[in-house]
């Protein structure tokens, strides 16, 4: 073992932390918020200037705060984050040391670069070309190139993992399998380096074309590689997302998997199956063959999506019979209502667990079907669904595992513990609203990325339905509502990490939550009823087959065209 | 516990519960179904893309459309200055997207079978026909051509819903279906 590396032993847990890694992912976890900060802001001033009766900014800077609430949010906020918990996942939950702490700071320090390079591009105002900034829309320099640094340091960080998962193999610091939260990490981290390469492989090449030195990127190229790294990292954040709604689970509930076999599955199916996920995005371009659409689009018959809805029976049914084995077992729903829900690690996992499902699950599947997407397409039922994937659902989840990171790494007591058992209720329902009222204006054709949906100043006149406008109206209340969840979270973390009180001295050795020893012997070997876990699912497909087929009843209205 | 290595380490020698292995086969079929689902509708349904597309140099397709456009308008559109084409029915009709309109406005007739041809002279756009709610993204350098039969008649809107640029949200088109 490394001499220099050192260890303090969590009390709580009994897991001994590398301190160098724990200072990364503080760092990480910090300057996530930040960005969260940031990007949330602008996403908030979007949603006030679609309100048709606040319209607030003016057109310029509309376009401005959209390319930059896509980037700070979708890629910063969420991918340091990510790196926090790789590394958490790593030496942490393995006890070992982490790989190269030096090299994690050079990783960590080009991400920040190309993360400030890349706002500073886009608050100068000329790369207002949207977070996709598809060719020949042509960006400055700079915008792209702060976008490779940022994932060349991403890539760094994924290197330092699977050098600790080799690390900790080697110094035998765990025994048996790794955890499941782990392997979770590890899918994340593989889709994560396909990402990064698909990126640069389109984003090295479209810098160059920026400065000159190449003179053509042709727009359809451009689209199916660059969704390689777009749509494949909302697959990182799907099995990061799932892998903590997993690890509150165990935190909380204590309780285990139902299945170690079925939820490894499950994972591995994200990695073999969602390769060319890039399709859902070009299910209406010219040039590409309906074979082709629909064999990508299913993730070859929708194996990918079946991982997901795996995990939706088993972080449910892992709860039921953890709450069961501690003698919740009265009706259907005892286990469901006498859940810790003012525990705001629970409560946000769990929102973020039925938004996502829900919300964000069923829409993508269907939007995802090659022939209706023709009645989908650049509308706003787009950000409708991914408010429901990437912030009902990963960035609640995020925000859930925030809570006992501040206690078990940051090892400060949480501060305005009122707040924080309110905020994700507040947050939750604020999203949830955004995803809806944003697909149904969707689904009424409103356009998305667009600044005027009355047209007042063009040439040609065209009015959607006055319930498209309501819709809008609606989707800025519940931004605002959504914002002061985060402002709660921000309020909470920031004030937890900088004034809270700190854990250190009163480090006498806790219990494990109740009840752990009980579940964590829990199998399927002992076979369960979860009657609750059976009807939640049941509800949740049968919405799912009736929403997938109202939309084609939708779609059969439409001109006939072929 | 998921944040600890399994307690049984021969874990993938454990039987799958019952409820676990009904799920995954109920959801397993609903895949299958969904897959063929597009397969089906690409036999039996009446609205499916198509695959019919080539590559053009955009000013090429700039001259195709303005010869169409020559050869078929009956007036402009009010004050606007912006000519009306009306094709005969069954015939090749042209629609062109560039910074910011889309060109020209057409008028059809309903229950009519046409071929559209949609390109872009620039920047990508899109082709957002309201409130009928078809949306197809046009490239520049791409000519994609479909089959279109409008059914109803009355007056149609062409949204950009694809950014392009400050002008982006005055892009605006039409079409008019006549009974």
């Amino acid at each position: 073992m490394n001499a220099q590396t050192q260890f303090r032993t969590c009390p709580k847990t009994g897991l001994k932390v590398d301190l160098a890694a724990e200072k990364l992912i503080k760092a990480n976890a910090v300057v996530a918020i930040v960005f969260l900060a940031i990007g949330g802001l602008f996403g908030l001033l979007v949603a006030l200037t679609r309100w048709p009766a606040v319209h607030l900014l003016s057109d310029e800077l509309f376009y401005l705060a959209l390319t930059a609430h896509g980037a700070d949010v979708l890629l910063f906020w969420i991918l340091f984050f990510e790196m926090a918990l790789l590394y958490f996942c790593s030496a942490v939950l393995l006890n070992s040391r982490l790989a190269m702490p030096k090299l994690g700071w050079v990783g960590f320090w080009l991400m920040i670069v190309g993360a400030v390079i890349a706002n500073i591009a886009v608050l100068q105002g000329n790369s207002s070309v949207m977070f996709t900034s598809y060719v020949p829309m042509q960006a400055a320099p700079h915008f792209y190139l702060g976008l490779i640094l940022f994932a060349v340091g991403a890539l760094i960080g994924c290197i330092l993992f699977f050098a600790t998962l080799v690390i900790a193999k080697e110094e035998k610091t765990y025994e048996g399998s790794v955890p499941l939260v782990t392997f979770a990490a590890v899918t994340a981290a593989i889709i994560a380096v396909f990402t990064i390469v698909s990126g640069a492989i389109i984003l090295v090449p479209t810098w160059l074309w920026s400065l000159g030195i190449i003179q053509h990127i042709d727009p359809l190229i451009y689209k199916l590689i660059w969704w390689g790294m777009g749509h494949s990292s909302q697959q990182i954040n799907v099995s990061a997302q799932v892998a903590v709604w997993y690890a509150i689970a165990a935190m909380v509930l204590g309780a285990k998997p139902l299945s170690e076999k079925v939820s490894r599955l499950a994972f591995l199916m994200y990695i073999l199956f969602l390769q060319l996920a890039c399709a859902h995005h070009l299910l209406v371009e010219p040039g590409l063959s309906s074979e082709w659409k629909i064999f990508n689009t299913s993730y070859a018959m929708y194996l990918a999506v079946l991982g997901s809805m795996i995990h939706g029976m088993t972080v449910p049914g892992a709860i039921e019979a953890a709450q069961r084995r501690k003698g919740y077992t009265n009706g259907i729903f005892e286990w469901l209502r006498k859940a810790p829900w003012d525990n705001p690690a629970f409560a946000g996992m769990f929102i973020s667990l039925v938004l996502f499902g829900f919300l964000g699950g069923i829409s993508g599947v269907m939007m995802g079907t090659e022939q209706l997407n023709i009645i989908t397409h650049n509308t706003l039922y787009v950000p409708g669904h991914f408010h429901g994937t990437v912030v009902a659902g990963t960035t609640l989840a995020f925000m859930a595992i925030t809570y006992p990171v501040l206690e078990l790494i940051f090892q400060k007591e949480l501060m305005f513990p009122k707040m924080a058992r309110w905020q994700p209720y507040v947050f939750g329902l604020g999203v949830a609203g955004i995803s809806l009222f944003m697909m149904g204006a969707g689904t009424l054709g409103v356009a998305r990325r667009h600044w005027d949906i009355t047209f007042a100043d063009a040439t040609l006149s065209f009015e959607y339905p006055p319930m498209a406008l309501a819709m809008l109206g609606l989707n800025g209340l519940a931004a605002i509502m959504a914002a002061a969840g985060g402002v709660m979270f921000i309020v909470v973390a920031v004030g937890t990490v900088f004034f809270g009180k700190s854990l250190k001295e009163t480090s006498e050795v806790q219990a494990t939550p109740e009840g752990v020893a009980a579940v964590s012997s829990y199998g399927s070997e002992t076979e369960l009823q979860l009657p609750g876990t059976v009807v939640l699912i049941s509800v949740f497909f049968i919405a799912f087959v009736l929403y997938y087929f109202i939309n084609w009843k939708y779609l059969a209205t439409v001109w006939p065209m072929s | 516990m998921a944040i600890h290595s399994p307690t049984n380490p021969l874990w993938w020698n454990e039987r799958i519960g019952k409820q676990e292995l009904i799920w995954i086969l109920v959801a397993f079929v609903w895949g299958l179904i969904m897959f063929f689902a597009m397969i089906y509708w690409h036999i039996a349904g009446e609205q499916n893309l198509s695959n019919e597309s080539y590559r053009i140099d955009p000013e090429v397709y700039a001259e195709r459309v303005e010869n169409f456009t020559t050869t078929y308008q009956v007036r402009e559109e009010g004050d606007t200055g912006i000519p009306v084409v009306h094709p005969p029915a069954g015939s090749d009709i042209y629609m062109i997207a560039r910074l910011w309109e889309w060109y020209p406005i057409l008028e059809l007739e309903k229950d009519k079978t046409y071929r559209l041809h949609l390109s872009s002279q620039d920047w990508q756009h899109g082709f957002s026909l309201q409130p009928s709610n078809i949306n197809i993204q046009v490239h520049p350098g791409y000519e994609l051509v479909m089959t279109i039969t409008p059914d109803k008649a009355g007056q149609y809107s062409v949204i950009c819903n694809e950014f392009c640029g400050i002008g982006h949200h005055n892009m605006l088109g039409r079409i008019y279906v006549t009974d």
